[in-house]
This record gives C-alpha cells, sequence and structure tokens, in this order.
C-alpha cells in the first residue's frame, strides 16, 4: 500500500474534477486497484478542519509517512514573498510553507495540472499573485521547491502539466509510482510523464486531411484544420488527447476548437490571441515540431494546389456536404 | 442566557468537501453560535489577469477560475461578449450553449448530494441514529456505495461534452455567436441515450420513483408521506435525516433570493418578504469595508468596480467582497431559481420554514430531477439541420454584461472594453454573494446570518451542524474571490 495526501492551491480544482471523470475503472476502484490509500484529499475525505490540521502536523513531525504528495493549483508567492494570498484555512499559515514542509517529507511530489507545475493560468498576465509551480517558474527551472529538490525516492517533480490534466493521466502516473514503475528517464525536458507527453495533440486528430492539404477553417464550427487561422497547436504540443480522448470520445479539436497547448510551461501567453494564428508573410509562424521551414513552406503550397474538391468544400462548413466518392469495384 | 464555561472563538478549517478554500471563524456562547465570520483565504486575481487582453481571450480565461463550474464561466463570458456585439447566436447554438450548461449543473447538484454533502450523515458522531447503518453503507466517504455509484453516472453523464464540447471542464465550444460544433444526427440521438440512462440511475437509485413525480411535488404534507412511506432511495433517506435532526430549523437566513435566470428560461428575478419581483442589476454594487481590497469608501457597480488587494488591511478578513443589490445581502442558488420560477413546493417550504438546510437540499433535488427532464427535450429540439453558429464582430470599444446561473447560483460578468482590450472585467460569483463578509453597516453575509444559533457541543472543533449549514449552499470558493 501508498498512501496519497492531495492539497490544492492556487488553481481552480478542475484537474480534481477532471480526474472524478475517470472510466473504467472508475477513480477510486482505480486507486483501489493500485493499493493507495487517500491520507486526505479535499474533494473526497471526510476529515475537516481540526483532525485534517492534526494530520498534516504529523507527517511534518514524521509521526505519520507520507508516500505521495500531490499538489494542485499553483503556488502563490505573493504579497512580497509573504504567501498570505493563500493561507492554509485553519492553520493561520501560508500554504506555500505547509507543501515546503510535506515536499521535504514525502518520497513522491507530484505537480497535478499545469498550474502546480509551471505557474499556469494563474500567473497570466500581471501575474497578481505571483504564482508559480513546484518546480519551474515558467520554462524557468526553481520555482517553489528550487532546481535541486529530490523527493525521498529520489525523483525531482513530476509534472502532470494539462490544463485541466486528462483523468488517466493523472491515475496513470499514481499506478507507476505505486508498481515502482517509474524512473527518472521516463519524465521528458519539464519533467512530464513521457507515457503521455511524447505523443503530440496532432496525433490521431480527425482533421488530418484538413491539414494534408492545408484546407483550412476560417471560423468557429467550421469543419477544417484549424493551424493556419484559428490558433491551432496541436501539432507542436506534447500530450496524445486525440488518442485517448476526453469524456467518451472527446478532445479540443473534436470539438471544434484550437490546441492552445495547455501542457506547456508559458502556454498561458502565447503573445497572441489564443484563437488567432501569427503569421509572418502569411505563413504561420509556429510550424511542425521537427519540420524544417522550407520544407513546410514548399509542401503547403503543393498540397494547396492539389487539394480535392471534397476537402477544400468540406472544410469550410460545419457539416460534410461532399462525400468521399464510392468507388464501385469495376471503376477501381 | 449565555454559559460564560463554555464560551469559546473556533477557526474552522480547513474546510473540505466545498469546492476551493474556507476558513469559518465562530464566536461561540451557551452552545451555540453567536457570530460568524466566513473568510476565503485564497486570491488569484482573475480579473487583474483580464485586463489588457484581447477581450475574445477571456474565453480561455474565464472557464479556469472554475473546475467545477468552468461552463457556466464559459457561458457568462459568451452572454458578455455577445451584448459587447449586440448580437446572438442563432437557435441551435443558444440551445447546444445551455444543454452543455444544465449538464454541468446536473452533474454539480449528483456531486453536491452524494460528494460533499451526505457524507457528514455517515460520521461517527451519528452512529446511534436509526438511519445511520444505511447513511453510512450509501455516504461513507469516498467508500460509500451510493457515493461510487454517484461518481460513475456522473462521468457517464459527462459523456455529453464529449460529444458537444470536446472535453470537460474548460471546453472552448462555447463561443460568443454560438458553438464551434454542429451536432449531427447520430450525435442527437447519442446524446439522447446518455441522458435516458442517466435518468435511469436517478430513478432506480436517487428518487425511487420517475423524475416527473419528483418535479412535481407541490404541497410539504407530500414530502412527510414520502420520508414515512415513500419509495426507498436517497431522497427519503435525506427526509428521514432531516426530520431527525431537524435540518428544516437549521442555516436559515435572511430568505431574500436572487436569480438571474438561464438563456432557455429568461425569466430571472427576487424574492423578498414571501413575494416574486424584478431584478433591477443596476441596483447591484459590492462593498470593500470587510475584504481586503482598497476602494473601501464607496460601493461600486461591478461596471465601476475594482480588484487591488491590500493585504496589509487589518479590517478585512476575507478576500472576498461584499455583494449587495439594493443595499441589501441577498442569497442565490436553487432556492432562488425555484422560488422566481414558482416551483410551488418550494415556495410552501419558504414560506413555512424558510430557507433552511432541508429547504436547499430539497430545492435542488426538485430542480435536479425537472433539469434532467428539460434536457432531454432541450436535445430533442436541436434541429440537426440549421446553423450552429454566427460570425459576430467585436466593436473597439463598449461595455456589456453577461449573465448566468451555476448550479450553486446567480453569475455575472461585467465587461468593459477600450481600444480593442478589455479595459476592466468584473466579475459576481454566486458564493460571492452567499459567502459575502459584513458589509459597511456591520449587515452580515447569508452564511454568516445562518451560521448564528448553530448548535455547537461542548469539546467540539469542528461542529457538525455548522459544516451542514455551510454545506447546504453548495459552496464553490474558488469562484468566490476568484
Amino acid at each position: 500500500m501508498m498512501n496519497l495526501l492531495w492539497l490544492q492551491s492556487g488553481g481552480c480544482g478542475g484537474c480534481t474534477m477532471s480526474m472524478m471523470c475517470a472510466e473504467a475503472p472508475d477513480l477510486l476502484a482505480t486507486l483501489d486497484g493500485a493499493g493507495i490509500d487517500l491520507l486526505w484529499h479535499p474533494t473526497l475525505s471526510e476529515a475537516t478542519g481540526a483532525e485534517v490540521v492534526d494530520l498534516l502536523q504529523a507527517i511534518v513531525e514524521r509521526r505519520q509517512g507520507l508516500d505521495i504528495l500531490c499538489v494542485e493549483g499553483s503556488l502563490l508567492l505573493g504579497p512580497n514573498g509573504s504567501g498570505r494570498f493563500h493561507m492554509m484555512a485553519g492553520t493561520g499559515r501560508p500554504m506555500i510553507d505547509w507543501v515546503r514542509d510535506l515536499a521535504a517529507r514525502a518520497r513522491h511530489v507530484v505537480a497535478v495540472g499545469t498550474c502546480a507545475a509551471f505557474g499556469g493560468i494563474t500567473a497570466a498576465g500581471v501575474n497578481p499573485a505571483d504564482a508559480c509551480g513546484l518546480q519551474y517558474d515558467g520554462r524557468q527551472k526553481g520555482g517553489l521547491l528550487g532546481p535541486g529538490f529530490r523527493a525521498g525516492a529520489g525523483l525531482p517533480v513530476i509534472n502532470v502539466a494539462g490544463c485541466p490534466t486528462h483523468p488517466n493521466w493523472v491515475t496513470e502516473t499514481l499506478m507507476l509510482l505505486a508498481g515502482g514503475d517509474m524512473a527518472a528517464g521516463d519524465l521528458d525536458l519539464y519533467q512530464r510523464p513521457r507515457f503521455y507527453a511524447d505523443h503530440l495533440v496532432h496525433h490521431g486528430c480527425p482533421r488530418n486531411e484538413y491539414y494534408e492539404y492545408k484546407a483550412s477553417a476560417h471560423k468557429p464550427s467550421d469543419l477544417g484544420c484549424m493551424m493556419e487561422h484559428m490558433g491551432c497547436l496541436g501539432t507542436q504540443a506534447h500530450a496524445d488527447c486525440n488518442t485517448r480522448l476526453w469524456n467518451g470520445e472527446g478532445s479540443c479539436t473534436r470539438g471544434g476548437y484550437a490546441c492552445i497547448n495547455c501542457t506547456a510551461p508559458e502556454f498561458e501567453e502565447p503573445g497572441h490571441m489564443f484563437l488567432e494564428t501569427p503569421k509572418l508573410a502569411g505563413i504561420p509562424i509556429g510550424l511542425p515540431t521537427d519540420m524544417p521551414k522550407a520544407w513546410f513552406v514548399a509542401l503547403s503550397s503543393l498540397a494547396k494546389a492539389a487539394t480535392p474538391d471534397r476537402v477544400r468544400r468540406n472544410a469550410a462548413t460545419d457539416r460534410i456536404v461532399v462525400p468521399p466518392t464510392v468507388h464501385e469495384k469495376r471503376k477501381r | 442566557m449565555t454559559d460564560a464555561a463554555t464560551d469559546r472563538r473556533l477557526i474552522v478549517g480547513p474546510f473540505n468537501r466545498v469546492e476551493g478554500d474556507l476558513e469559518v471563524h465562530l464566536d461561540v456562547a451557551g452552545g451555540a453560535v453567536r457570530a460568524a465570520r466566513v473568510n476565503s483565504p485564497l486570491f488569484r486575481g482573475f480579473e487583474r489577469i483580464l485586463e489588457g487582453r484581447d477581450p475574445r481571450d477571456a474565453l480561455v480565461i474565464v472557464p479556469r477560475i472554475c473546475g467545477i463550474c468552468s461552463v457556466s464561466q464559459s457561458v457568462a463570458a459568451a452572454r458578455a461578449l455577445e451584448g459587447l456585439a449586440g448580437a446572438a447566436p442563432p437557435p441551435n447554438g443558444l440551445l447546444a450553449q445551455e444543454i452543455m450548461r444544465a449538464v454541468e449543473n446536473i452533474g454539480d447538484h449528483l456531486t453536491h448530494f452524494h460528494v460533499f454533502f451526505m457524507p457528514d450523515f455517515a460520521r461517527a458522531a451519528y452512529a446511534g441514529r436509526p438511519w445511520f447503518g444505511q447513511a453510512e453503507a450509501g455516504f461513507k466517504a469516498a467508500a460509500g456505495s451510493a457515493v461510487r455509484e454517484a461518481v460513475a453516472a456522473r462521468s457517464n453523464l459527462f459523456h455529453v461534452f464529449g460529444i458537444m464540447g470536446g472535453k470537460w471542464p474548460h471546453t472552448l465550444t462555447i463561443q460568443p455567436g454560438g458553438v464551434s460544433r454542429a451536432v449531427d444526427a447520430r450525435d442527437k440521438v447519442r446524446l439522447g441515450a446518455i441522458v435516458a440512462d442517466f435518468k435511469r440511475f436517478l430513478e432506480g437509485r436517487l428518487y425511487g420513483a420517475p423524475l416527473e413525480t419528483v418535479a412535481a411535488l407541490a404541497m410539504p404534507g407530500e414530502l412527510e408521506a414520502w420520508r414515512d412511506h415513500g419509495p426507498a432511495g436517497h431522497f427519503r433517506l435525506f427526509l428521514e435525516i432531516a426530520a431527525d435532526l431537524g435540518l428544516d430549523r437549521l442555516g436559515r437566513a435572511y430568505d431574500r433570493f436572487l436569480s438571474y435566470g438561464t438563456g432557455l428560461a429568461p425569466a430571472g428575478g427576487i424574492w423578498q418578504a414571501g413575494a416574486a419581483g424584478a431584478l433591477d442589476p443596476a441596483l447591484i454594487a459590492e462593498d470593500h469595508s470587510h475584504a481586503r481590497m482598497a476602494g473601501r469608501e464607496r460601493r461600486h457597480h461591478p461596471f465601476d468596480g475594482s480588484t487591488v488587494p491590500d493585504g496589509a488591511d487589518e479590517d478585512g478578513y476575507t478576500w472576498c467582497k461584499a455583494p449587495r443589490l439594493a443595499g441589501l445581502p441577498f442569497e442565490t442558488g436553487a432556492v432562488a431559481r425555484q422560488l422566481v420560477g414558482g416551483q410551488p413546493l418550494i415556495r410552501a417550504l419558504a414560506a413555512g420554514e424558510g430557507g433552511t438546510v432541508r429547504t436547499r437540499v430539497v430545492a435542488r433535488l426538485v430542480e435536479l430531477a425537472a433539469a434532467v427532464l428539460d434536457l432531454g427535450q432541450a436535445i430533442r429540439r436541436l434541429d440537426v439541420r440549421d446553423a450552429w453558429f454566427t460570425d459576430i464582430r467585436l466593436p473597439d470599444s463598449g461595455r456589456a454584461m453577461g449573465l448566468t446561473e451555476a448550479a450553486r447560483g446567480a453569475l455575472g460578468h461585467w465587461l468593459r472594453v477600450e481600444g480593442g482590450r478589455i479595459a476592466a472585467y468584473q466579475i459576481i460569483a454566486p458564493t460571492t454573494w452567499n459567502f459575502s463578509p459584513r458589509d459597511s453597516d456591520g449587515v452580515p453575509g447569508p452564511l454568516e446570518a445562518a451560521l448564528v444559533g448553530a448548535p455547537v457541543a461542548d469539546g467540539e472543533r469542528t461542529p457538525v451542524a455548522v459544516q451542514h449549514i455551510v454545506r447546504s449552499f453548495d459552496p464553490c470558493m474558488v469562484c468566490t474571490v476568484h
């Protein structure tokens, strides 16, 4: 058995809400099956108030062991480094102080969601609360715990980034930890589990045929590829959203809107409007990962010239107006 | 009469099974709460984050205020942007937005009842009660059979988002002008099947009766009959517990309610002094006198509001501002919607016991039954041949508000745009109304008032009656101060 303590700080609680959508098996059965015992979770546990403060104190004083500390939401350093924008209720003490103390006792520390990993949306704009992640402040390593932090079992903070996280990214990370099957090499450059971060959102996108021909959507509800005009970053975003799927059969691009690369540090400040593609001389500035620019330009113009009428027309509407041709056998 | 030996001050927190962070300060005298102060101890500053951005970026930012009512936040933003443009979605677009909002609200009601509220009755402190065995088997936190069934039923229901919204929470399908994904004939039958399955779960487990029967409840006597010889189910169990623990006498606040109404049933309104009335949003203003916010010298209408945290403030005890309508605190939520909408049972309960813990929960459960029936009808009204989206152009300057309902009550966004950028964005969330601090007249917010008189046993550090009252509001603390 491994025990787990879950804390929420400067986030929206959406990663917990998303995690409760886990299916086959459901969340509670998944945790049971993995031998994970919830010491306390703010949404799911009975204990409240003084009982919880007693538990946290017991962990800090080593009277209670802690296997996995999950933190959801960004860590709020403000105002002026005091952490007073988030005092842990009932304790009169900033949450960042509790997290530092508890992280020092945990065998594993998991940042659940982009807020806890990198600062996330709470760190956007003027970053009023001085939000950062557990071990990153945006792309910069450090964050609340510092670049050298290692949890008791030797791993740095595991960044299950996403806004929100897919329920299974979280449960699978927990199951891998419980089984002793996660090592430093299983994390990518930003300490995200590679089992989902080594994929691109583009993989499995049902708009791939439109992408191939650069048959583009111009407005919401159009079926075409959203890379050229609508701000879609699916070809650069590290996640398996279009092969794993959300809430049964969904993904952002299936829902008709751009991938905003929510698993990446600093996704909250793209430097342009989220749902509009910035371009230079008509060519999108952000190009697909691993693709040389000259090839992209050459292939795009070739593909546009070769676009079938079916793909071109369907791209600019909200439903299929031209079905694929049915070839009768003798004409093949 | 006060008993000096039991006079004490309690600070209750961390308060879990509410969404977000909450701390409650209690003055206890003579075995009961004499005064309460409600503190929302987390400040992120979303209204400031929005400033200076393209107004359309609000669609990415505002759902992330809240992971439990993100769709309601999206709808409020879409309404405000549509208001700015002076445009509206086509009928399908509006219907699709409202279907998603309704599904989120329905899921929230279920989460609230099974995961947040009922587990308190499975505590060891209630072990001697006649209903305890049933409560423990069904509602033990994270373990009870009913809790687990509800979590699974919610996941299945949220497949509506997999089809219509891409994902939940934080969908971007909801756009000013409609939705970014058309529903085709196949989607429509699949949506119908999902809702029918959810209806079966509610009828089989929660109510033990057809949803139509629950939605049609009209007289308080019918609740007593249901409690005594109604069908077995979680609803009957709640009614037994409520009678045994006197939840119909617990947690009454001001009996003043407000609702903005929704895109499907536009009638918002207020309920005051036992009668329905019109709501004038121009009379809404926020008071900062007990919030840790600059700008205490006057009350601010949200078009003229500000969000400047003042951590050094000594008078403030929360990051939550105090919204008032015509200078008065109002409660919002399912009770408010049902009262304004004319549901006879809830009107009778309000006239009798007032807005109590029992009234709030019954209103939620009656609304849940009616909302699922409405949802089924709304899906049937989707016209798969028609348009889903109208392309609208935003002006470079102007102001507009977006009003809608989250599960826990009235949600409003007030937006001002200058030079194509957001100049100001003010949000009043439902729990900002319900969990507001005192105002400059010293008048407590609704929860602060509702807690007065709650019993506190000797030695109780986290009084269980206080927990019932707090959770009866279904608070969403991350929204409260955003």
